[in-house]
């Protein structure tokens, strides 16, 4: 068997899908933010699975790029979690209803 | 079989048996350190991939900073009985399966019809350190410097998101 494209293409694949199920079967902000760093390591497991198969450095450059943001949105998110604990004395989603219109 | 696919194997099945144990642990710390778990065998993929530059990168930023970030905020909040998550969350045990498993079969169609071309082992991609990191500081100077202003604003974010309020 010859590990290709396909192969690295597929793992990121269901890393996502993991990621995007973690979104949504979990009511909890934190884990809703693990899910979305699963998520952008999936898509950098595709970027770097393409740089490599496809004679390119730029999907590895687009790779640093996407972890500085991803370091950024964590940050900013995980701040947000502290703000609306300090509010809400909690960090499920399903109780913070004052953002409902 | 050779090396490079049985540590493929070994890291693609211990990453998504990870990310499984992610989804399902009822403390949030077990799911963080899982989580941790999940970077790493992905940092060992970008080693598989020759990419070392990034695999480095993937284990100082992600498994280093932004975990112990997640751990630290776990541990500040300090909820200490576990989520019990899987009851009276109905919709979202069908609908998450359903989605995962809609995305699941799209992607594996897609995969299954498309062809890539053959590339011969030899010319594929050896990222070496100064072949990366060239573009970086060259072709892509003014989106890097964006970022550089996005972390900044990011930190300031930071800073009045956590302002108490009545504080100067």
């Amino acid at each position: 068997m010859m590990i290709g494209l396909n192969h690295y293409l597929a793992v990121s694949a269901i890393l996502f899908g993991l990621g995007l199920a973690c979104i949504l079967v979990r009511r909890d902000i934190l884990l809703i933010l693990m899910g979305l760093e699963m998520n952008l390591n999936a898509a950098n497991l595709a970027l770097v699975a393409f740089s490599r198969f496809g004679h390119g450095a730029t999907g590895q450059v687009m790779t640093f790029f996407v972890m500085a943001i991803a370091a950024a949105e964590a940050a900013i998110g995980l701040a947000i979690v502290v703000a609306l604990f300090r509010k809400g004395k909690s960090t499920r989603v399903n109780e913070f209803r004052t953002l409902r219109g | 079989m050779t090396v490079v696919d049985s540590l493929f194997l070994f890291f693609s099945v211990a990453l998504v048996l990870s990310a499984v144990m992610v989804i399902v642990s009822p403390h949030a710390v077990v799911s963080a350190l899982y989580l941790t778990l999940v970077f790493t065998f992905t940092a060992g993929l970008y080693i598989l991939l020759q990419a070392f530059f990034l695999a480095v990168l993937q284990i100082l930023v992600y498994a280093g900073a932004i975990m112990v970030l997640f751990l630290f905020v776990i541990m500040l909040l300090d909820r200490r009985e576990p989520c019990r998550w899987w009851s009276r969350n109905l919709p979202a045990l069908v609908g998450g399966p359903m989605v995962g498993l809609t995305f699941g079969v799209a992607v594996w169609a897609t995969l299954k019809r498309t062809t890539w071309p053959e590339v011969a082992p030899e010319t594929l991609f050896r990222g070496d350190l100064a072949q990366v990191m060239t573009p970086v500081f060259t072709r892509f100077l003014l989106p890097v410097e964006i970022t550089g202003l996005l972390l900044l604003a990011a930190t300031i974010g930071v800073v009045v998101l956590t302002r108490k309020e009545g504080q100067p």
